[in-house]
Protein backbone atom coordinates (compact mmCIF):
# COMPACT_ATOMS: atom_id res chain seq x y z
CA UNK A 1 0.00 0.00 0.00
CA UNK A 2 1.05 3.58 -0.57
CA UNK A 3 1.18 5.65 2.64
CA UNK A 4 -1.96 7.47 3.76
CA UNK A 5 -3.28 9.34 6.78
CA UNK A 6 -5.82 7.37 8.82
CA UNK A 7 -8.72 9.24 10.37
CA UNK A 8 -11.59 7.92 12.46
CA UNK A 9 -14.26 10.59 12.94
CA UNK A 10 -17.13 10.00 15.38
CA UNK A 11 -19.81 12.04 13.58
CA UNK A 12 -21.08 12.48 10.04
CA UNK A 13 -20.13 16.17 10.12
CA UNK A 14 -16.58 15.39 11.12
CA UNK A 15 -16.34 12.73 8.42
CA UNK A 16 -17.43 15.24 5.77
CA UNK A 17 -15.04 17.89 7.11
CA UNK A 18 -12.14 15.45 7.07
CA UNK A 19 -13.00 14.41 3.53
CA UNK A 20 -13.20 17.98 2.27
CA UNK A 21 -9.98 19.13 3.88
CA UNK A 22 -7.94 16.23 2.47
CA UNK A 23 -6.21 16.17 -0.93
CA UNK A 24 -7.71 12.94 -2.15
CA UNK A 25 -9.68 11.18 0.56
CA UNK A 26 -11.48 7.87 0.55
CA UNK A 27 -14.15 6.63 2.96
CA UNK A 28 -13.49 3.23 4.52
CA UNK A 29 -16.54 1.11 5.37
CA UNK A 30 -15.83 -2.62 5.80
CA UNK A 31 -12.77 -2.47 3.57
CA UNK A 32 -13.39 -5.78 1.84
CA UNK A 33 -12.99 -4.15 -1.58
CA UNK A 34 -11.07 -0.96 -0.80
CA UNK A 35 -8.21 -2.64 1.08
CA UNK A 36 -7.49 -5.26 -1.62
CA UNK A 37 -7.55 -2.46 -4.21
CA UNK A 38 -5.12 -0.39 -2.10
CA UNK A 39 -2.89 -3.42 -1.57
CA UNK A 40 -2.67 -3.82 -5.35
CA UNK A 41 -1.77 -0.11 -5.54
CA UNK A 42 -4.74 0.51 -7.79
CA UNK A 43 -5.88 3.21 -5.35
CA UNK A 44 -3.69 5.67 -3.46
CA UNK A 45 -5.86 7.91 -1.31
CA UNK A 46 -4.07 10.62 0.69
CA UNK A 47 -6.47 10.05 3.59
CA UNK A 48 -8.53 7.03 4.62
CA UNK A 49 -11.56 8.06 6.65
CA UNK A 50 -12.83 5.12 8.67
CA UNK A 51 -16.59 5.29 9.28
CA UNK A 52 -16.58 2.62 12.00
CA UNK A 53 -17.13 4.99 14.94
CA UNK A 54 -20.16 6.84 13.56
CA UNK A 55 -23.05 5.34 15.51
CA UNK A 56 -25.86 6.56 13.27
CA UNK A 57 -24.56 4.50 10.35
CA UNK A 58 -25.13 1.21 12.18
CA UNK A 59 -28.11 -1.03 12.88
CA UNK A 60 -31.57 -1.37 11.38
CA UNK A 61 -35.18 -0.58 12.23
CA UNK A 62 -38.41 -2.16 11.05
CA UNK A 63 -41.48 0.08 10.84
CA UNK A 64 -44.94 -0.91 9.69
CA UNK A 65 -44.22 -0.66 5.97
CA UNK A 66 -40.46 -0.08 5.81
CA UNK A 67 -37.15 -1.62 6.72
CA UNK A 68 -34.33 0.84 7.23
CA UNK A 69 -30.75 -0.46 7.32
CA UNK A 70 -27.75 1.68 8.32
CA UNK A 71 -24.93 1.93 5.77
CA UNK A 72 -22.33 0.35 8.08
CA UNK A 73 -24.46 -2.70 8.85
CA UNK A 74 -22.55 -5.86 7.95
CA UNK A 75 -23.77 -8.52 5.52
CA UNK A 76 -23.66 -10.99 8.42
CA UNK A 77 -26.18 -8.94 10.41
CA UNK A 78 -28.54 -8.61 7.41
CA UNK A 79 -28.23 -12.36 6.79
CA UNK A 80 -28.85 -13.39 10.39
CA UNK A 81 -31.26 -10.88 11.92
CA UNK A 82 -34.61 -12.62 12.46
CA UNK A 83 -36.59 -9.38 11.92
CA UNK A 84 -34.99 -8.81 8.50
CA UNK A 85 -35.47 -12.45 7.55
CA UNK A 86 -39.16 -12.27 8.35
CA UNK A 87 -39.93 -8.98 6.60
CA UNK A 88 -37.72 -9.29 3.46
CA UNK A 89 -36.56 -12.92 3.22
CA UNK A 90 -34.97 -12.44 -0.20
CA UNK A 91 -32.74 -9.64 1.11
CA UNK A 92 -31.61 -11.70 4.06
CA UNK A 93 -30.88 -14.66 1.79
CA UNK A 94 -28.93 -12.41 -0.60
CA UNK A 95 -26.72 -11.06 2.19
CA UNK A 96 -25.89 -14.65 3.17
CA UNK A 97 -24.58 -15.40 -0.33
CA UNK A 98 -22.02 -12.58 -0.44
CA UNK A 99 -18.38 -13.70 -0.26
CA UNK A 100 -17.74 -16.03 2.68
CA UNK A 101 -18.57 -15.83 6.40
CA UNK A 102 -15.45 -13.84 7.30
CA UNK A 103 -15.99 -11.35 4.50
CA UNK A 104 -19.65 -11.00 5.53
CA UNK A 105 -18.56 -10.12 9.06
CA UNK A 106 -16.70 -7.05 7.74
CA UNK A 107 -18.38 -6.05 4.46
CA UNK A 108 -21.21 -3.51 4.64
CA UNK A 109 -24.35 -2.56 2.73
CA UNK A 110 -23.20 1.04 2.24
CA UNK A 111 -19.75 0.03 1.08
CA UNK A 112 -21.14 -2.44 -1.42
CA UNK A 113 -23.61 -0.06 -3.05
CA UNK A 114 -21.23 2.93 -3.10
CA UNK A 115 -18.71 0.73 -4.93
CA UNK A 116 -21.33 -0.52 -7.44
CA UNK A 117 -19.34 -3.48 -8.68
CA UNK A 118 -21.16 -4.80 -11.77
CA UNK A 119 -21.26 -8.29 -10.21
CA UNK A 120 -22.22 -7.22 -6.67
CA UNK A 121 -25.41 -8.66 -5.20
CA UNK A 122 -27.01 -5.77 -3.30
CA UNK A 123 -27.70 -3.56 -6.35
CA UNK A 124 -30.16 -6.19 -7.65
CA UNK A 125 -32.06 -6.12 -4.36
CA UNK A 126 -32.18 -2.33 -4.11
CA UNK A 127 -33.45 -1.92 -7.67
CA UNK A 128 -35.98 -4.77 -7.50
CA UNK A 129 -37.29 -3.66 -4.10
CA UNK A 130 -37.57 0.02 -5.15
CA UNK A 131 -35.35 1.06 -2.24
CA UNK A 132 -34.40 4.64 -1.40
CA UNK A 133 -30.82 5.56 -0.51
CA UNK A 134 -30.61 8.24 2.18
CA UNK A 135 -27.36 10.20 2.11
CA UNK A 136 -26.04 12.99 4.32
CA UNK A 137 -27.83 15.49 2.03
CA UNK A 138 -30.68 13.89 0.05
CA UNK A 139 -32.71 10.83 -0.89
CA UNK A 140 -31.96 8.95 -4.09
CA UNK A 141 -34.20 6.26 -5.60
CA UNK A 142 -32.29 3.06 -6.37
CA UNK A 143 -33.33 3.42 -10.01
CA UNK A 144 -31.33 6.69 -10.16
CA UNK A 145 -28.48 5.64 -7.87
CA UNK A 146 -26.65 2.97 -9.88
CA UNK A 147 -25.28 4.80 -12.92
CA UNK A 148 -22.60 2.80 -14.68
CA UNK A 149 -19.65 0.48 -14.07
CA UNK A 150 -18.44 1.40 -10.53
CA UNK A 151 -20.34 4.71 -10.81
CA UNK A 152 -23.20 5.95 -8.68
CA UNK A 153 -25.13 9.18 -8.28
CA UNK A 154 -23.09 10.00 -5.16
CA UNK A 155 -21.07 13.21 -5.20
CA UNK A 156 -17.39 12.89 -4.28
CA UNK A 157 -17.79 13.55 -0.57
CA UNK A 158 -21.37 12.30 -0.22
CA UNK A 159 -22.01 9.55 2.32
CA UNK A 160 -24.67 6.85 2.29
CA UNK A 161 -26.37 6.99 5.70
CA UNK A 162 -29.04 4.31 5.33
CA UNK A 163 -31.18 2.44 2.83
CA UNK A 164 -34.95 2.23 3.18
CA UNK A 165 -36.83 -0.70 1.68
CA UNK A 166 -40.61 -0.75 1.29
CA UNK A 167 -41.77 -4.14 2.60
CA UNK A 168 -42.53 -6.35 -0.41
CA UNK A 169 -45.30 -8.92 -0.63
CA UNK A 170 -42.78 -11.41 -2.03
CA UNK A 171 -39.02 -11.51 -2.48
CA UNK A 172 -36.27 -13.92 -3.48
CA UNK A 173 -32.75 -13.84 -4.90
CA UNK A 174 -31.06 -16.53 -6.95
CA UNK A 175 -27.44 -16.23 -7.88
CA UNK A 176 -25.11 -18.26 -10.03
CA UNK A 177 -21.83 -17.52 -8.28
CA UNK A 178 -18.45 -17.58 -9.88
CA UNK A 179 -16.94 -20.51 -7.96
CA UNK A 180 -13.66 -18.70 -7.29
CA UNK A 181 -14.69 -15.14 -6.45
CA UNK A 182 -18.30 -15.85 -5.38
CA UNK A 183 -19.36 -12.71 -7.21
CA UNK A 184 -22.47 -13.17 -9.31
CA UNK A 185 -21.91 -14.48 -12.84
CA UNK A 186 -25.59 -13.58 -12.92
CA UNK A 187 -27.99 -12.92 -10.07
CA UNK A 188 -31.72 -12.20 -10.32
CA UNK A 189 -33.81 -10.63 -7.57
CA UNK A 190 -37.57 -11.14 -7.93
CA UNK A 191 -40.09 -9.21 -5.85
CA UNK A 192 -43.68 -8.10 -5.66
CA UNK A 193 -43.77 -4.52 -4.38
CA UNK A 194 -47.08 -2.68 -3.98
CA UNK A 195 -48.69 -5.42 -6.05
CA UNK A 196 -46.30 -5.05 -9.00
CA UNK A 197 -43.76 -7.63 -10.17
CA UNK A 198 -40.19 -6.33 -10.22
CA UNK A 199 -37.12 -8.23 -11.45
CA UNK A 200 -33.54 -6.96 -11.47
CA UNK A 201 -30.40 -8.68 -12.77
CA UNK A 202 -26.80 -8.17 -11.70
CA UNK A 203 -23.53 -9.54 -13.08
CA UNK A 204 -24.74 -9.51 -16.66
CA UNK A 205 -24.01 -5.94 -17.78
CA UNK A 206 -21.82 -3.06 -16.66
CA UNK A 207 -24.55 -2.10 -14.21
CA UNK A 208 -27.66 -3.61 -12.61
CA UNK A 209 -30.82 -3.51 -14.78
CA UNK A 210 -34.49 -4.45 -14.67
CA UNK A 211 -36.11 -7.18 -16.74
CA UNK A 212 -39.11 -5.17 -17.91
CA UNK A 213 -40.59 -7.66 -20.37
CA UNK A 214 -40.55 -10.43 -17.83
CA UNK A 215 -42.10 -8.10 -15.25
CA UNK A 216 -45.00 -7.41 -17.62
CA UNK A 217 -45.61 -11.11 -18.10
CA UNK A 218 -45.54 -11.62 -14.33
CA UNK A 219 -47.87 -8.72 -13.56
CA UNK A 220 -50.77 -10.77 -14.88
CA UNK A 221 -49.70 -13.93 -13.17
CA UNK A 222 -46.74 -14.01 -10.75
CA UNK A 223 -45.80 -17.57 -11.58
CA UNK A 224 -42.65 -18.96 -13.20
CA UNK A 225 -44.89 -20.54 -15.85
CA UNK A 226 -45.71 -17.02 -17.08
CA UNK A 227 -42.05 -16.68 -18.13
CA UNK A 228 -42.19 -19.66 -20.49
CA UNK A 229 -40.96 -18.62 -23.90
CA UNK A 230 -39.42 -15.39 -22.59
CA UNK A 231 -35.78 -15.08 -23.48
CA UNK A 232 -33.42 -12.18 -23.27
CA UNK A 233 -31.22 -11.06 -26.15
CA UNK A 234 -27.51 -11.54 -25.57
CA UNK A 235 -26.81 -8.15 -27.11
CA UNK A 236 -24.97 -5.85 -24.73
CA UNK A 237 -24.43 -8.50 -22.07
CA UNK A 238 -21.02 -8.99 -20.46
CA UNK A 239 -18.48 -11.25 -22.13
CA UNK A 240 -15.47 -12.30 -20.08
CA UNK A 241 -13.25 -15.31 -19.38
CA UNK A 242 -16.01 -16.85 -17.27
CA UNK A 243 -18.98 -16.75 -19.63
CA UNK A 244 -20.20 -15.64 -23.05
CA UNK A 245 -23.03 -13.15 -23.49
CA UNK A 246 -25.27 -15.97 -24.77
CA UNK A 247 -24.59 -18.02 -21.65
CA UNK A 248 -25.43 -15.07 -19.42
CA UNK A 249 -28.65 -14.44 -21.36
CA UNK A 250 -29.60 -18.06 -20.82
CA UNK A 251 -28.75 -17.83 -17.11
CA UNK A 252 -30.98 -14.79 -16.69
CA UNK A 253 -33.96 -16.74 -18.00
CA UNK A 254 -33.25 -19.75 -15.78
CA UNK A 255 -32.52 -17.70 -12.67
CA UNK A 256 -35.56 -15.46 -13.19
CA UNK A 257 -37.83 -18.52 -13.22
CA UNK A 258 -36.12 -19.94 -10.14
CA UNK A 259 -36.31 -16.60 -8.33
CA UNK A 260 -40.04 -16.33 -9.01
CA UNK A 261 -40.50 -19.90 -7.80
CA UNK A 262 -38.54 -19.11 -4.65
CA UNK A 263 -40.50 -15.90 -4.07
CA UNK A 264 -43.63 -18.07 -4.26
CA UNK A 265 -42.18 -20.33 -1.56
CA UNK A 266 -40.92 -23.07 -3.90
CA UNK A 267 -37.21 -23.86 -3.54
CA UNK A 268 -34.51 -21.94 -1.70
CA UNK A 269 -33.65 -18.33 -2.34
CA UNK A 270 -35.69 -16.59 0.29
CA UNK B 1 2.84 7.61 13.96
CA UNK B 2 -0.63 6.80 15.27
CA UNK B 3 -0.97 4.66 18.39
CA UNK B 4 -3.12 1.54 18.40
CA UNK B 5 -4.87 0.64 21.65
CA UNK B 6 -6.29 -2.84 21.57
CA UNK B 7 -6.41 -6.15 23.41
CA UNK B 8 -4.69 -9.23 22.03
CA UNK B 9 -5.41 -12.58 23.65
CA UNK B 10 -6.60 -10.86 26.80
CA UNK B 11 -3.63 -8.50 27.17
CA UNK B 12 -3.88 -4.75 26.71
CA UNK B 13 -1.57 -3.54 23.96
CA UNK B 14 -0.52 -0.01 23.08
CA UNK B 15 1.75 0.34 20.08
CA UNK B 16 2.80 2.92 17.53
CA UNK B 17 2.11 1.63 14.04
CA UNK B 18 2.07 2.87 10.47
CA UNK B 19 -1.45 3.32 9.05
CA UNK B 20 -0.60 0.88 6.23
CA UNK B 21 0.02 -1.97 8.71
CA UNK B 22 -2.42 -4.82 8.17
CA UNK B 23 -3.84 -6.56 11.21
CA UNK B 24 -2.05 -9.80 10.26
CA UNK B 25 1.30 -7.99 10.00
CA UNK B 26 0.73 -6.33 13.37
CA UNK B 27 0.02 -9.72 14.96
CA UNK B 28 2.91 -11.57 13.34
CA UNK B 29 5.64 -8.93 13.16
CA UNK B 30 4.52 -6.56 15.91
CA UNK B 31 3.39 -9.11 18.49
CA UNK B 32 5.39 -12.16 17.42
CA UNK B 33 2.21 -14.21 17.13
CA UNK B 34 3.16 -16.20 14.07
CA UNK B 35 0.41 -18.80 14.47
CA UNK B 36 -1.76 -16.63 12.23
CA UNK B 37 -0.60 -17.30 8.68
CA UNK B 38 -0.48 -15.31 5.48
CA UNK B 39 -1.47 -17.54 2.59
CA UNK B 40 -2.83 -15.67 -0.38
CA UNK B 41 -2.82 -12.14 1.06
CA UNK B 42 -5.91 -11.48 -1.11
CA UNK B 43 -8.70 -12.54 1.30
CA UNK B 44 -9.39 -15.82 -0.47
CA UNK B 45 -7.62 -18.55 1.52
CA UNK B 46 -8.55 -17.88 5.17
CA UNK B 47 -5.17 -18.87 6.67
CA UNK B 48 -5.17 -15.47 8.43
CA UNK B 49 -8.54 -15.81 10.19
CA UNK B 50 -8.60 -14.39 13.73
CA UNK B 51 -11.47 -13.25 15.94
CA UNK B 52 -12.14 -9.54 16.38
CA UNK B 53 -14.75 -8.85 19.05
CA UNK B 54 -15.83 -12.47 18.80
CA UNK B 55 -16.34 -12.70 15.05
CA UNK B 56 -14.06 -14.33 12.49
CA UNK B 57 -12.31 -11.95 10.09
CA UNK B 58 -9.58 -12.21 7.51
CA UNK B 59 -6.76 -10.29 9.14
CA UNK B 60 -5.02 -9.69 5.80
CA UNK B 61 -7.97 -7.53 4.77
CA UNK B 62 -8.19 -5.30 7.80
CA UNK B 63 -5.96 -2.44 8.88
CA UNK B 64 -4.51 -2.87 12.34
CA UNK B 65 -5.87 0.60 13.18
CA UNK B 66 -9.39 -0.68 12.50
CA UNK B 67 -8.95 -2.86 15.57
CA UNK B 68 -8.74 0.20 17.86
CA UNK B 69 -10.53 -0.67 21.10
CA UNK B 70 -11.26 -4.21 19.92
CA UNK B 71 -10.65 -7.57 21.51
CA UNK B 72 -8.52 -9.78 19.24
CA UNK B 73 -8.11 -13.50 19.72
CA UNK B 74 -5.59 -15.59 17.80
CA UNK B 75 -4.87 -19.31 17.58
CA UNK B 76 -2.25 -18.94 20.35
CA UNK B 77 -5.01 -18.21 22.87
CA UNK B 78 -7.13 -21.33 22.29
CA UNK B 79 -5.17 -23.86 24.37
CA UNK B 80 -5.38 -23.70 28.17
CA UNK B 81 -2.53 -22.29 30.27
CA UNK B 82 -1.38 -25.85 30.97
CA UNK B 83 -1.16 -26.58 27.27
CA UNK B 84 -4.41 -28.54 27.07
CA UNK B 85 -5.64 -28.14 23.53
CA UNK B 86 -9.03 -26.61 22.75
CA UNK B 87 -11.65 -29.27 21.86
CA UNK B 88 -11.57 -28.18 18.21
CA UNK B 89 -7.78 -28.52 18.15
CA UNK B 90 -8.07 -31.97 19.75
CA UNK B 91 -10.63 -33.01 17.16
CA UNK B 92 -8.39 -31.84 14.29
CA UNK B 93 -5.55 -33.92 15.74
CA UNK B 94 -7.72 -37.00 16.28
CA UNK B 95 -9.24 -36.94 12.79
CA UNK B 96 -6.03 -36.09 10.89
CA UNK B 97 -7.74 -32.94 9.69
CA UNK B 98 -4.43 -31.49 8.57
CA UNK B 99 -1.38 -32.50 6.64
CA UNK B 100 1.06 -29.64 6.14
CA UNK B 101 -0.82 -27.55 8.70
CA UNK B 102 -0.55 -24.23 6.89
CA UNK B 103 -4.30 -23.63 6.69
CA UNK B 104 -4.96 -25.08 10.14
CA UNK B 105 -4.88 -21.93 12.32
CA UNK B 106 -7.44 -20.29 10.05
CA UNK B 107 -9.51 -23.47 9.75
CA UNK B 108 -9.63 -23.82 13.53
CA UNK B 109 -10.45 -20.18 14.22
CA UNK B 110 -13.19 -20.35 11.58
CA UNK B 111 -14.51 -23.61 13.07
CA UNK B 112 -14.57 -22.19 16.60
CA UNK B 113 -16.58 -19.18 15.35
CA UNK B 114 -18.89 -21.49 13.41
CA UNK B 115 -19.57 -23.64 16.48
CA UNK B 116 -20.18 -20.67 18.74
CA UNK B 117 -22.89 -19.43 16.32
CA UNK B 118 -24.26 -22.90 15.59
CA UNK B 119 -23.27 -25.53 18.20
CA UNK B 120 -24.66 -28.51 16.25
CA UNK B 121 -24.09 -27.81 12.56
CA UNK B 122 -24.93 -30.31 9.82
CA UNK B 123 -22.11 -31.43 7.49
CA UNK B 124 -23.55 -29.10 4.83
CA UNK B 125 -23.57 -26.18 7.28
CA UNK B 126 -19.95 -26.93 8.18
CA UNK B 127 -18.92 -26.92 4.52
CA UNK B 128 -20.82 -23.68 3.97
CA UNK B 129 -19.32 -22.17 7.13
CA UNK B 130 -15.79 -23.02 6.04
CA UNK B 131 -16.14 -21.86 2.45
CA UNK B 132 -13.77 -18.96 3.14
CA UNK B 133 -10.96 -21.34 4.09
CA UNK B 134 -8.91 -23.29 1.58
CA UNK B 135 -6.88 -26.44 2.30
CA UNK B 136 -4.65 -27.78 -0.48
CA UNK B 137 -3.40 -31.00 1.18
CA UNK B 138 -6.01 -33.22 2.69
CA UNK B 139 -9.24 -32.18 1.14
CA UNK B 140 -12.05 -31.36 3.45
CA UNK B 141 -13.65 -34.61 4.62
CA UNK B 142 -11.55 -35.01 7.75
CA UNK B 143 -11.95 -31.33 8.59
CA UNK B 144 -15.72 -31.74 8.43
CA UNK B 145 -15.43 -34.88 10.59
CA UNK B 146 -13.32 -33.01 13.14
CA UNK B 147 -15.84 -30.18 13.44
CA UNK B 148 -18.68 -32.70 13.72
CA UNK B 149 -16.78 -34.50 16.48
CA UNK B 150 -15.95 -31.26 18.29
CA UNK B 151 -19.68 -30.49 18.30
CA UNK B 152 -20.35 -33.84 19.97
CA UNK B 153 -22.16 -35.31 16.98
CA UNK B 154 -19.94 -38.27 16.16
CA UNK B 155 -20.35 -40.26 19.35
CA UNK B 156 -17.59 -42.52 20.70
Amino acid sequence: MYPFLYQRPTSLDDALKSFRSADDACYLAGGQTLLPVMKQRLAMPSDVIDLASIGELRGFTVAQDRLSIGAMTSHAVVAQAAEIKSCIPGLSHLAGTIGDPHVRNRGTLGGSIANNDPAADYPAALVALDAVIHTDRREIAAADFFKELFETALEGDELVVRVEFPLPQKSAYIKFPNPASRYAMVGVFAAVVSGAARLAATGARSCVFRLHQMEQALDKNFDAAALAGHSLSAEGLTVDMHASAEYRAHLIGVLARRAVDAANGRGSGS
Amino acid sequence: MPVLNTRVNGKTVQKEIKPTTLLVAFLRDGMGLTGTHVGCDTSQCGACVVHVDGVAVKSCTMLALQAEGADIQTIEDLAGDDGTLHPVQQAFQKHHALQCGFCTPGMIMASVALLSANPRPSPAQIRHGLEGNICRCTGYQNIVNAVLDASGQLGG
